[in-house]
This record gives structure tokens, sequence and C-alpha cells, in this order.
């Protein structure tokens, strides 16, 4: 589905003040973008909208050149993620020791698609290229937490203890 | 007595359950009321074996390996703390053969110290390159680099005494040294294992290519995949400072250099160097075209000394022990040692610092074991995405620059990945395009458009269409791509296609390559 067909996704008034003294804390660094952008994702999850004309106007670039910036990197998101982000290793060296079958796997436990997000908004599935595990494939990582050696059982044991965690919290 | 026993913080080690074991060992040690301190050192580089845990007993570091959280309570009961006997020990750590037969000058510490450790490094020969840099001047520093016969470990292999020299006697206000920590190449770990295990000697080194410039100021470009390594490069960064190795005054000499670590989002083509730039400038990763030179006109405009990790990583050993030292190993004109990675389908995976010269089957049999799988190994890819897949027939080649470029291979950052006869090459080679057309900065037509379509005719190639025709429009594609791309991008991506298509033909619905004498 093209991007723009999705609701525009908004800071909201307190995520705005937020991005603003993002934006003021580091629109003097020199070649502040991705600084600036790295810290709203962190903070925010995702680059919203309205992010976008306050770090134009900053740093005195056109709406379009932040855009494009946003757009052309892979780790930068204009929707909110799901709850777990789970990327999984597509690259060479996994490849070699049974990635693809893992990522299908993925696809399959998860029920979605790579660049798709569960419909309960559980988890979120994404392809990296290259984790730095390449003696030790398949890797993958959920949220910050990095695996390696994993298998089809073990993305099952990995990703229900999380499932299981989140049915305790609700 | 206080029984010393290492965990390592190597993210290997972390997603294989290192953090976890040592909690158990503290808790376990606890309940029996031995005296231990768990130090959080970095890997050894053998993977296949971490969590690895070394004790320092009367005899020196023993290891136990792969260690598990299960493991603990039984390593106690065989008083591992002594060094006893267990199925898991492998005894004196640096008489592992794994270890023993590595000529480690860049990695002479990795493993053995605490990363984050400024009396570790410094009892470990850390910063002695530098002090003797801070006696030198600048020209005789970037001498002593020509003459080590350094050349570039991030894979084009330019001389690094030859950059420094041009950004030297460049005239300009504000210099930069960057450091390119963008480690994208699938098979290769040997920056970041630096990062994480050693960030002490990148700093060392880039603080030694601003003396030896003229920068006051550096930045390492960095993967938003390797959020370990940035922590512990930044922690060291904070620790060097504070202690007076970085900053305005360094050790009292006058001399100014800071240092900045920097993220990248995601983008292969960032590890380009001028897509690098562009980056750290806050733009899109687009590749420059060529002249200027980043050594005259490089970041924000300014002359600019652009290095690999491992480059830059190298230089404190080459100003401790002298150019002569360093020049003395290796072969050819690859001087030297190159930190080679073994990855992928292989049963001893992990990292092997050796001199030039050494050939695929040592390292691939005799460090790595075979592979993990016990098939025969059909395909080698060396040197990331962009090398080229070898068969058999290259096995006993001395790896150096030269003899590879002559086949058109690629030694590149190191890397080598090992796939067993299970692999099938035409979905490599589809895999080459269609990685190139996910990272291509869309810059020039051959790239962009030449990715996209040699994915669409190899599928029809796969698909069994006409193969030997479309064959023959995947070489022509490979020719435009190879001639007619900006960058390393575009230009390489045919080496995996090309090679997996001459060496293994069968794959591709072809007849098979006459067997012949060797």
């Amino acid at each position: 589905m093209p991007q723009f067909a999705t609701p525009t996704a908004s800071a909201g008034n307190e995520g705005a003040d937020a991005i603003a003294r993002i934006v003021a804390a580091k629109r003097d660094m020199p070649g502040a973008l991705l600084p600036i952008l790295h810290e709203i994702q962190d903070r925010h999850g995702f680059i919203p909208d309205d992010a976008v004309p306050t770090i134009a106007r900053a740093l005195n670039l056109s709406r379009a050149e932040v855009h494009g910036v946003i757009t052309f990197y892979h780790h930068f998101r204009q929707q909110p993620a799901g709850r777990h982000v789970v990327q999984v290793c597509r690259a060479e060296a996994c490849q070699s020791v049974g990635a693809e079958a893992l990522a299908a796997h993925a696809c399959k436990a998860l029920r979605c698609d790579f660049h798709e997000t569960t419909p309960d908004g559980q988890f979120t599935l994404e392809p990296v290229y290259c984790l730095g595990q390449c003696a030790t494939g398949p890797a993958m990582t959920i949220g910050e937490k990095l695996y390696a050696r994993v298998d089809a059982q073990r993305f099952d044991k990995l990703i229900d203890a999380l499932r299981d965690d989140a049915e305790v919290r609700a | 007595m206080t029984t010393t026993i290492f965990v390592p913080r190597d993210s290997t080690a972390l997603a294989l359950g290192a953090d976890e074991v040592a909690q158990a060992i503290a808790r376990e040690a606890a309940r029996r009321g031995d005296d231990v301190r768990i130090v959080r050192n970095g890997s050894r580089g053998m993977f296949w074996l971490e969590p690895l845990v070394e004790v320092r007993t009367d005899a020196g570091r023993v290891a136990y390996g792969p260690v598990t959280e299960d493991d603990v309570a039984a390593l106690f009961d065989a008083d591992f703390l002594a060094g006893g006997a267990h199925p898991l020990a492998h005894g004196p750590t640096d008489e592992m053969p794994f270890l023993k037969n590595q000529e480690r000058l860049t990695f002479a510490r990795v493993g053995i110290t605490d990363p984050l450790s400024l009396d570790d490094y410094i009892a470990h020969e850390g910063f002695a390159g530098l002090t003797r840099a801070l006696s030198m001047t600048p020209a005789q520093i970037v001498q002593e680099v020509l003459d080590s016969g350094l050349r570039g470990r991030g894979g084009a292999a330019f001389p690094t005494g030859i950059k420094w020299k041009t950004v030297l006697a460049a005239q300009a206000p504000v210099k930069y040294i960057v450091c390119n920590a963008d480690e994208g190449d699938s098979g290769t770990f040997s920056d970041r294992m630096v990062m994480e295990d050693d960030p002490f000697m990148l700093i060392e080194g880039m603080t030694i290519a601003g003396l030896a410039v003229g920068a006051e100021a550096g930045y390492i470009y960095t993967r938003s995949e390797y959020p370990h390594a940035i922590a512990a490069t930044e922690a060291a960064i904070e620790i060097a400072t504070q202690a007076g190795w970085l900053g305005d005054n360094i050790r009292g000499s006058g001399r100014r250099f800071r240092l900045e670590v920097r993220k990248g989002a995601g983008a292969y083509v960032c590890g380009e160097e001028t897509a690098l730039l562009e980056s750290l400038e806050g733009k899109r990763g687009v590749v420059r075209a060529k002249p200027p030179l980043p050594a005259l006109k490089g970041l924000f405009g300014q002359p600019t000394v652009i290095n690999n990790v491992i480059s830059l990583a190298t230089v404190p050993v080459i100003l401790a022990r002298g150019a002569a030292f360093y020049q003395n190993y290796g072969m050819g004109r690859s001087r030297g040692t190159l930190p080679f990675q073994l990855a992928g389908n292989i049963r001893q995976g992990g990292l092997v610092e050796k001199a030039f010269g050494i050939t695929l089957r040592q390292l691939m049999i005799d460090f790595g074991g075979g592979t993990r799988s016990g098939r025969a190994i059909r395909a080698v890819q060396v040197g990331g995405p962009l090398g080229a897949y070898l068969p058999e027939a290259r096995f006993d080649t001395p790896i150096d620059y030269e003899a590879y470029a002559a086949f058109g291979a690629v030694v590149g950052h190191g890397g080598i990945v090992v796939f067993d006869e299970t692999v099938d090459m035409a979905k490599m080679a589809r895999y080459a395009m269609h990685f190139c057309a996910i990272e291509s900065c869309g810059k020039c037509t051959p790239c962009r458009i030449g990715s996209t379509r040699g994915v669409e005719v190899i599928d029809r190639i796969i698909a069994g269409d006409e193969p030997v025709k479309h064959v023959a429009l995947v070489r022509d594609l490979c020719d435009t791509m190879l001639a007619g791309s900006l960058c390393a991008m575009g230009g390489m991506t045919p080496y995996p296609v090309l090679s997996a298509l001459n060496e293994f033909p069968e794959d591709f619905g072809l007849s098979a390559k006459p067997a012949k004498a060797a």
C-alpha cells in the first residue's frame, strides 16, 4: 500500500513540544539532521509527519529535503511499529546456515510478511542485512536484544515468551 | 584469595547468553562463599565457543566453553576456579591451536583485556604508539605509516600513508579524520570487535592520524545495527577524555583532538566513502563523483582522512613497534596482517589474524575445521556482498590483494563466507542483484536500474526460460554495471554474479564447466 494512503502520523501536542526541544538542543551540531532524526525516533518510536516542518525550519532546509533523508534510510520509520520489532538477518552468511528457512518460518509464525505488523500490533517483522554475528548465524534481534544461532524452535520460544508476557500485562 | 573470572561482553557472546552466564557465576559463587571477581573482557574471537569463560590460575588463563547458565554449577563442582577438569575445559587459552597459530598484531589485546579499562590498555602496550607520535613531526608520522606498507583495510587497499600525505599537504584551516565504521558486509565483524572489545585502540589510531595531518576533530561513523559497539566506543571516548588522552591538551602536549561517534541509519551504500561523508553532513547517502578526492575536499568541503576501522586500529602498533616490524609480515605488495573473519557455514567461526599469504584452505580447514553442517564446501564468498564466489580451485592461492585482483576477486575487508554443497548459486546471484536494488543510492542508472533488471532476468533463468539467451543478457548487463557505475556498489555487484555464472553454470541450467587439470 502506498504510504500516502495511510493516515497522517502525528506526534500530538506533548510530542510536538518534545520534538521542538530535541531540535533546539541539536540544531547547531555539524550535520545535525541524522542525530535529530535518531533522537526523535528513539523517543517516539517513529518520525511523526508534523516533525518535518519543525526540523526543516530549524536547519534551514526545505521540507522535501528532510522528507528525502527520512525516506532514504531504511532505519527511519514514518509510522509507529508494533510493540516488538523483530529483525531477521537475511544476508549471505546467515543464508548459508538456514536464514531463509528461518525467515519463512517467521512469516508463518507471526502471520505477517516482512515490513508488516501483526494485526494485534504486537510484532513488526523486518529484514536486516547483517548484525555482525556472521560466525554464529542465523542472527536476529527482538527490540534491543540480540540472538545468535536461531532456529525455528528457538524463534517460537522467544516470540511466545513475549506473547505470554503481553497477556499477563493486559 | 580472589579468583578472577572472565566472561566476554562482546555482542556475539551476549547473543549466546553471556550476561546470563555471568549472573549465574556471581550467584553460584555467592552461594558457595567463593571470592571471585568477574571481568567482562572482549571476545577472543572463537565464536563457536562463546560464551567462553576464562579463569585466571597460577598456570595462566584457562578456558571453558561454550558455557550455558545450566553448566555453571557443574563447573564449580569441577573446581574450575582452580582450572579443574570438565568436559567444557580447553586448557590454557593461549595454547589453543586456533589462537596460538595466529599472528595477532592489530588484535593483540582483543579478548585479553577489559575493553573499558584504561589500566588494562596501558599495561598491554596501549598508547605506546601515541606517546611516540607526540614526539614526532607530522611528516615523520606519515613516513612511518607509508614505510609500513599499510593499505586500506576497508576493501579498496589504497596505501594509507599516501592518503595521509595528501591531507597533510593540503592547506586548510580545518581538517577531519573520519573513521569508516559502517561495516555492512555480511561475513565481517572485525570492525565491530575493535569497537566493542578494544575501543581505545581505535581512539589511539585516530588521534595519531590527527597529529599526522593536522586535524583536531574526528568522527566515527558506524551502524545503527551495532548498538553495543556504539555504547562501548562512546564510553571509551569519555574515559580517554577524562584521562587526558583526548581533548584540548593531550597528555600535556598542547595538541588537541576530539572525537564523536555518529550513527548511520541502515544504508549499506554509506560504507562508500563519499556517501558516508554526505550522510555525516546530514544528507541522503548519495555517492559523490570523484574528483575532488575526499583528501582534498571531504567532510564539509575540508581535507579529510577517511579510513576503515582496521586501518586506523593498526596504526598504534606500527608507531609503537616501528614500520619495519609491521612491514616484515605479508607477501608481495600486501604487507602486514589481515584480521580474517571466518563466517557462514563454518564449524569454528571467528577472527583469525594472519599475515597475507595464507590460503583459504588453511583458513577454512586448519582454523575453521570445515563446514558446520559437515558437508563439503562448495563456494566461498570473499570480501563481502560485492566479492566473487570462489570454487575449490582457488582455495590454495596465497591471499594477497594483487593475486585476487588477477582473477576478478577481492580480498576486501577479509570476510570469508563459507557455503556447503546445498547452496544454489543461481539464487545467490539473484540475491546479489536484489541486494544492490535494495541498497543502491539511485544516483547512477546502471546500478539503480541494472540491479532490478538483473533480478528479473535471473528469475527467468531460474524458471528455465531460455537460459542460454538470458545468461548472455545478464553478462551484457554486468558489463554495463561494471564499466558504467559511479561507485563499487553497482560496479562490483557483477563480481558475485559473474563468478557464480562462470564457476557454477550448472546451477543456471547450463552445461557444467568442464573439469580441467589444476
